[in-house]
């Protein structure tokens, strides 16, 4: 289930100096209100994602996708539908952990969430999770009951579920199934 | 051929028919301008020495959009490449093409806040289509090819390249640039989809009070004279935006005349009577359609623009046409005359012919404040000038006298700062005409305050020998900012008064051009002719009371309805 409200863009830009700059300065321009921007590598080389989440209507979110393919480094770009796509989102929480029996409950609930500890010292625990942006900030709300000394998180990353592809130009119409998140 | 990085950026801008270019050299620019030097021996790539970087952009944007090709202008690094951003930012608001070349402190000061540096291509990212930064010699073919492709395709707009000075040193094999390919950047065909042709028929047979808006895209694709056979077709009469003055001769009998704030009686009246809006090469700006939500609620709306982010941008339209406006406007028209055309009297036409009626004893009054009328100016102006001379303007109440009082005949005879509104554009962007059209007669409409932004360049105008003709309104105030300061704060004229300015006679001689100055109708008239063949600069200085005002005004965020005549 995708979050309510919440529309994803996915723009195949060239991987050139200045390119990400170009983006975010026609969204603060344009006065774009957006919720997380992600980049990275794709299959290709010198070829990047970029990955926007906003909330808006229609017409607010296709305006923001006519006008970055305005921008001739930017490859490709379209709207994800949330159904239909696979969109992940990882936080690592350091979390306080002194107590012996809060520091059980904590891993009670990482096996819940099927999270994992990547780091722990005496006082603490660092803990990655890896999922939607929903159940991610579900374990977050949880973590803060036994004291979040600091968190970083990463915004949405997303792709098409199936054989469609937003990054090369054939695309198949083929689909395969879409297991459970 | 192996060449110098500012050498082959010469060979480009030569493989690119640049014929000249504005701009004033610096440190970071020294190669380029030292493999100018032969241009200049050899008569090739004329260079015109501007006195102020900003003059030189409106320069190179005034030459574009009178001769309908790509200007050239160049600034050194950090004070020069900023100097340029103003002029930049007024081609990006009125999609003119406009090659920028910028030096750069070298490769290996970039970042270290050296001496002249300044982060131009991330200062010009948000006003130009695209900024380059070169990084080394064999780029500069290339980009320069792209550089142009850019400006001058699609919808067209400023480029800027940035070029490190140590990257004019290093050395390259130059071959002319094949064509090149930027990102995801297609040059469109222009033809429009046929569904939305015959949507966008239905629409003008169904209706029965169409109004045609045309605005600077018109002029841009050449498509004077497919809008004026739509017209005819359908018939529906013609608004124009400021930037669209042109687009159909004002005397044409289906002519408006402009729409918007400052738009005439029958124009704005049209727009909130009409049933069909059919609005090419303009993308409703506030000035435009006064208050958005309002404008065209009655009216079902075709939208023809090159660039598809325009349709839905300010205002939901009913049938989108992403097409070139002259191959749009003229499939509209094959198309109608396919389907059979509608009678040529109707009741809209007659509505129509009464409110220009209502209007003409308006624009007609001749009633002045004490001085001379700038109504009157404007028409003394359009009756002591050849049909063919290209006039400019400044921007404020000089402007919008010219827009609504000044007939314009053809395209690219009216050159003004649409978009940004850029007081002091005006002068130089007549000089870059003058270079582009030296056979025609070069008027420049300005203000005092407006003029007094740019004057230094009368230097260049005298030296360069480039001779336009400047008529100042002069009324010692920042007159439209005054008359806003009247009506809507209660006359509390803050810091609108200029006390007083340059007598300008004096300042145009100063400079070796000719000033006059002119004390009745009489004298403007033969000052006006004597000047059309002038072999020098002219300044014509043209008193004017601070009181006359630009009216009929529509107040800001009110309908188009709501009309302020008299203030």
């Amino acid at each position: 289930m995708a979050e309510e409200g919440m529309r994803i863009i996915s723009a195949i830009v060239e991987d050139r100096p200045g390119v990400l700059f170009k983006v975010t300065s026609l969204i603060r321009r344009r006065g774009f209100n957006i919720e997380t921007i992600t980049v990275g590598g794709t299959e290709k080389e010198r070829v990047s994602r970029i990955t926007i989440t906003m909330r808006g209507n229609p017409a607010v979110v296709e305006q923001l996708v006519k006008q970055l393919s305005k921008i001739p480094d930017v490859l490709k770009i379209s709207e994800l539908e949330p159904e239909e796509s696979a969109f992940r989102e990882l936080a690592l929480i350091k979390v306080s952990a002194t107590d012996p029996s809060k520091r059980s409950d904590i891993l009670n609930y990482i096996s819940i969430f099927r999270a994992r500890v990547i780091d722990a010292s005496k006082d603490s625990l660092v803990i990655e999770i890896v999922g939607q942006p929903r159940k991610v900030q579900a374990f977050l709300d949880l973590m803060k009951g036994f004291g979040v000394i600091e968190m970083a998180k990463t915004g949405t990353v997303a792709l098409a579920r199936g054989a469609r592809s937003s990054s090369s130009s054939t695309s198949s119409s083929s689909s395969s199934s879409s297991p459970p998140d | 051929m192996r060449v110098s990085g500012a050498k082959a950026l010469v060979e480009a801008l030569k493989d690119e028919k640049v014929e000249v270019i504005f701009g004033i050299p610096g440190g970071s620019t020294i190669p380029f301008y030292d493999a100018l030097y032969e241009c200049a021996e050899k008569g090739e790539l004329r260079h015109i020495l501007a006195r102020h970087e900003q003059c030189a952009a409106h320069m190179a944007d005034g030459y574009a959009r009178a001769k309908g090709i790509p200007g050239v202008c160049t600034a050194t690094s950090g004070p020069g490449a900023t100097n340029l951003v103003t002029g930049i930012a007024v081609a990006h608001m009125d999609s003119s093409p406009v090659v920028a070349i910028t030096g750069q402190v070298p490769r290996s000061m970039i970042g270290r806040d050296a001496f002249q540096e300044a982060d131009i291509v991330g200062i010009a990212t948000p006003i130009t289509k695209y900024a380059f930064q070169i990084s080394k010699a064999s780029e500069i073919p290339d980009t320069m090819k792209a550089a142009f492709m850019l400006a001058n395709t699609n919808r067209k707009g400023p480029v800027l390249v940035d070029i490190p000075k140590d990257v004019f040193y290093e050395e390259v094999d130059y071959m002319e640039a094949e064509r090149v390919r930027i990102g995801g950047y297609v040059i469109k065909s222009g033809d429009p989809h046929p569904y939305s042709i015959k949507r966008a028929v239905g629409l003008v047979l169904e209706s029965e009070r169409p109004l045609i808006i045309a605005g600077g895209g018109v002029i841009a694709s050449n498509a004077s004279a497919e809008l004026a056979r739509l017209a005819e077709i359908i018939p529906a009469p013609v608004a124009t935006t400021l930037m669209g003055k042109g687009s159909i001769p004002e005397v044409h009998p289906l002519s408006l005349g402009m729409i918007g704030m400052h738009g005439k009686g029958e124009a704005n009246m049209a727009a909130e009577e009409a049933d069909l809006l059919i609005a090419v090469g303009m993308r409703f700006n506030d000035r435009t359609v006064g208050r958005m939500e309002k404008f065209g609620e009655n009216a079902k709306i075709i939208h023809i623009d090159i660039d598809p982010a325009e349709i839905g941008k300010n205002l939901g339209v009913d049938v989108p046409i992403v097409a070139d406006a002259r191959k749009a406007l003229a499939a509209l028209a094959d198309r109608l005359i396919e389907v059979g055309i509608r009678k040529k009297e109707n009741e809209w036409s007659r509505r129509i012919a009464e409110l220009k009626e209502k209007y003409r004893e308006f624009y007609n009054s001749e009633e002045s404040r004490g001085s001379l009328s700038p109504k009157r100016v404007m028409k003394t102006l359009r009756s002591a000038i050849p049909e063919r001379s290209i006039v400019t303007t400044g921007v404020g109440q000089n402007q919008m006298w010219a827009a609504l009082h000044f007939q314009v005949l053809q395209p690219r005879t009216f050159i003004t700062s649409g978009g940004l509104g850029a007081m002091g554009f005006g002068f130089p962007a007549s000089l870059g005409v003058k270079v582009a059209c030296p056979d025609r007669p070069v008027f420049n409409i300005d203000g005092d305050g407006s003029f007094l932004m740019t004057e230094q360049d009368l230097a260049t105008a005298v030296v360069e020998n480039i001779p336009t003709v400047t008529i100042v309104m002069d009324n010692r105030v920042l007159g439209m900012v005054r008359q806003w300061q009247c009506m809507f704060c209660e006359k509390r004229y803050s810091e609108t008064d200029l006390g007083k300015v340059p007598d300008f006679v004096k300042l145009a001689e100063a400079y070796g051009a000719e000033g006059i100055r002119v004390e009745d109708y009489g004298g403007l008239e033969s000052a006006i002719r004597r000047s059309v063949d002038a072999e020098v600069p002219v300044v014509i200085d043209v008193p004017v009371s601070p009181d006359e005002k630009v009216l009929p005004m529509v107040p800001p965020g009110k309908t188009l309805r709501e009309v302020v005549w008299f203030g």
